[in-house]
């Protein structure tokens, strides 16, 4: 075991993934020579040559289009969109073309592309480096949307990412790349040295898309969540002092509906928390399910922590960030309900 | 499978270590390029694309066909806010290094760009800039105190805290709002200018794009329909050599000149010396002429170097030679500019050096203007509540509600 942080983690992951087998190769903007402009990709251009690492014109539907020949050409392409706000050029790609290759030509044709892309805000990025556009994905079948919430996790489930013949948008918060935050800006940086998912095997392991992960447990209550918000929902248990279950999804799309029940049917009351807009949301296709899944085992209506459905705004940064406040709040809204 | 593979891969001409060469670059004499009448056919100008249109020699004296001959006050106003622009590059830089900001971008060596085309166009044309071209703020006379606003989010801050430092814009100064997001604005100033000849006015409008931008789609809706409708716009790519880590080769810059990507579309390239003020000045007077009087779109290639980091998050000395600024063939604007002057006798280095201090002085003074309408940490602040304003023209009920709700929470 090593200690990683989450940009180490998923280097690790890649290295493996360009050694183990000859047909892996990364492209994005700034990945090679620079190493990505989180450095992500450090180091692998100078291990693995020029020719499997690859700096990619700055057009995002064309790095996901050539992916997508590539792909069809026996290659596995890991691509990475710089920020996930810039993903949107590619956005007829993957809707139009990437989800759906494998179904239009009957199985006959696949493109077994991921697509890394950093997500969510705390780093003062404004509108343009902040957004949260999972639901977006999930919402487009033939693709699959997943977003860790630390080290060991991202290196796994990258690993199973590259390793699947289905396309997966793989979603990275970049808020927690060097340290789980738990919502309060003002309190020093913590390292994943301090966290026990910050111990990462060297070597290949996969942890499985489509599985939840029950992080904390409890009886008074659910918090389904993902990404950074894990980190905010357990300090707000703590915080707070109720004894909540705490799940993180990890695959949205698809999603471990069976964690999720077992939960809910046990706490009888759920809370679900994103830091994506509230409207149309992730969130809501989660209380849809709960719902459906557990009608007669709920005590209460299941609350809803979001981002508020404006613009990530740059000075308010941490008005609109949906922080430990709110999830103590909505606890108490669905135990005093 | 490494060994086998057959691909092409662009490289720089150099990296950290080694020395800076820019024998790639095709650079013409001053005073080579012929001038064309500006209703002239795009494919009867091809070298106008493949060449670079100079004015300013080596000796600081002017040649051929493209001099604009402008008046020496005139020259002095463009060095005064190509100085000004970089005065206040410096202060936000050290600012930002303070942590007083959370980001900045400078322009440094790409001056002349922004501000010789700003005094070249009229203050009724309307500018769709990107994130480097502050010069284009400062030539449109916008304060350096409201600019320094927007940098700090404060109560002042014409984008009322929602957007990153350097998305500035101003209504009455006729400068769009700077979206983060690469190439989106080229193909909407085309529409800008749709607009004014649907209207029967004889406004423009101008775009700027890097290099590395180029690759986005967009720039080809832009180049498309600016020659379909033979739209009144200068579409501008400011070739600066650098995308952040990625060299121009990466948009296919060193194989044609981007210059070249006009004549596919039937509009004239134009490929210029960016840091020569007087040729940037008068490339952009001929685009205008052409833009007015009916002849259409023109694509304007600004040959210049990227002399400081892509921003305050980038460490360029980690994918280029730390001295390839001092290697760029085609020098620094404001020196060229300085020179120029000084060989016409209107300029002298001791007036240069006693504005350089007034403009350092005014830098700073506007910036402790700006702290007193709020910084990130003290002062007056806006009201976060704002956020869900301009949501929508009007607020609907559900935001209406989650700001309630942010208001009572905001006090439990």
């Amino acid at each position: 075991m090593a200690q990683m942080n989450m940009i180490q983690a998923l280097n690790s992951a890649m290295d493996i993934a360009l050694s183990k087998d000859p047909a892996v190769v990364l492209m994005g903007e700034d990945i090679g020579y620079f190493g990505g402009v989180f450095r992500c990709t450090e180091g692998l251009q100078r291990k693995h040559g020029e020719h499997r690492v690859l700096d990619a014109p700055i057009a995002e539907g064309g790095i996901v289009a050539t992916a997508i020949g590539m792909g069809v050409n026996g290659m596995r392409p890991v691509v990475e969109i710089q920020f996930a706000d810039y993903i949107y050029p590619a956005f007829d790609q993957i809707v139009s073309e990437l989800a759906r290759l494998r179904h239009r030509s009957a199985g006959d044709f696949y493109a077994p592309i991921t697509i890394r892309t950093p997500c969510g805000g705390g780093i003062r990025g404004g509108q343009t480096h902040s957004q949260s556009p999972e639901g977006i994905f999930t919402h487009v079948s033939g693709i699959k949307v997943v977003m860790p919430s630390n080290p060991y996790d991202a290196k796994g489930m990258l690993l199973s990412a590259i390793e699947d013949d289905d396309p997966v948008v793989f979603f990275e918060p970049k808020r927690i790349y060097n340290g789980p935050f738990d919502g309060d800006p003002d309190k020093p940086a913590r390292p994943w040295s301090t966290h026990p998912k910050g111990e990462v095997p060297e070597g290949h392991y996969t942890v499985p898309i489509g599985k939840a992960a029950i992080v904390r447990p409890g009886n008074a209550a659910t918090i389904i969540t993902y990404g950074t918000m894990v980190h905010v929902a357990e300090a707000a248990a703590e915080k707070s002092g109720i004894d909540a279950e705490i799940i993180d999804v990890r695959s949205m799309a698809p999603l471990d509906v069976d964690t999720l029940r077992s939960s809910v049917e046990k706490t009888g009351r759920c809370v679900i928390v994103h830091e994506a807009t509230r409207f149309g949301g992730y969130g809501a296709e989660l209380s849809a399910t709960v719902q459906e899944e557990c009608f007669w085992h709920l005590e209460a209506p299941i609350q809803r922590v979001t981002g508020w459905d404006t613009p990530y705004p740059h000075a308010f940064e941490w008005e609109y960030f949906p922080g430990q406040k709110r999830i103590i709040n909505a606890l108490r809204a669905v135990l005093e309900a | 499978m490494i060994q086998k593979s057959r691909l092409h891969i662009p490289h720089p001409p150099a990296r950290p270590g080694e020395k800076p060469d820019f024998s790639y670059l095709q650079i013409s004499q001053p005073g080579e390029v012929m001038r064309p009448d500006v209703n002239t056919h795009a494919m009867d100008m091809t070298d106008l694309a493949h060449s670079m249109v100079r004015v300013l020699k080596d000796d600081a004296k002017t040649t051929g066909p493209w001099n604009p001959h402008l008046e020496p006050e005139v020259l002095q106003v463009g060095l005064r806010h190509m100085m000004l622009t970089r005065a206040f590059d410096e202060r936000m830089q050290r600012v930002q290094r303070q942590g007083k900001i959370s980001f900045y971008v400078k322009c440094t060596g790409e001056e002349a760009v922004a501000v010789a085309q700003t005094m070249a166009l009229r203050p009724g044309d309307m500018l769709f800039p990107s994130y480097r071209n502050q010069g284009l703020q400062v030539a449109r006379g916008r304060k350096l105190v409201d600019l320094m606003c927007q940098c700090l989010s404060n109560t002042r801050d014409m984008c009322k805290g929602r957007q990153m430092p350097i998305m500035y814009h101003s209504k009455e100064g006729n400068l769009f709002s700077i979206s983060g997001n690469l190439t989106t604005q080229y193909p909407q100033a085309v529409g800008w200018a749709m607009a004014s000849a649907m209207k029967g006015e004889d406004d423009l409008a101008a775009s700027w794009i890097g290099d590395g931008s180029t690759a986005e789609p967009d720039f080809h809706h832009a180049l498309t329909f600016a020659s379909v409708y033979q739209a009144p716009v200068i579409l501008n790519v400011v070739n600066n050599q650098w995308a952040i880590s990625t060299f121009q080769a990466f948009a296919g810059g060193t194989r044609v000149p981007f210059a070249a990507r006009g004549l596919g579309y039937g509009i004239p390239g134009i490929r210029v010396d960016g840091n020569d003020f007087l040729a940037v000045y008068a490339v952009t007077q001929w685009a205008a002429e052409r833009a007015r009087t009916g002849a259409g779109p023109t694509l304007i290639e600004h040959v210049t170097y990227r002399a400081s980091a892509h921003s305050t998050s980038d460490d360029p000395s980690r994918y280029r030679p730390k001295d390839e600024f001092e290697a760029w063939p085609l020098g620094d604007p404001i020196t060229r500019l300085k020179q120029h002057l000084i060989q016409l006798g209107e300029w002298s280095e001791k007036q240069h050096e006693a504005l350089e201090k007034e403009l350092e002085k005014h830098a700073a003074d506007s910036w402790k203007e700006a702290c007193t309408y709020g910084t990130m940490s003290e002062g007056p602040s806006l009201d976060p509540s704002n956020m869900f304003e301009d949501v929508f023209k009007e607020m609907p009920e559900h935001l209406k509600k989650q700001r309630e709700q942010m208001l009572a929470e905001g006090e439990k």
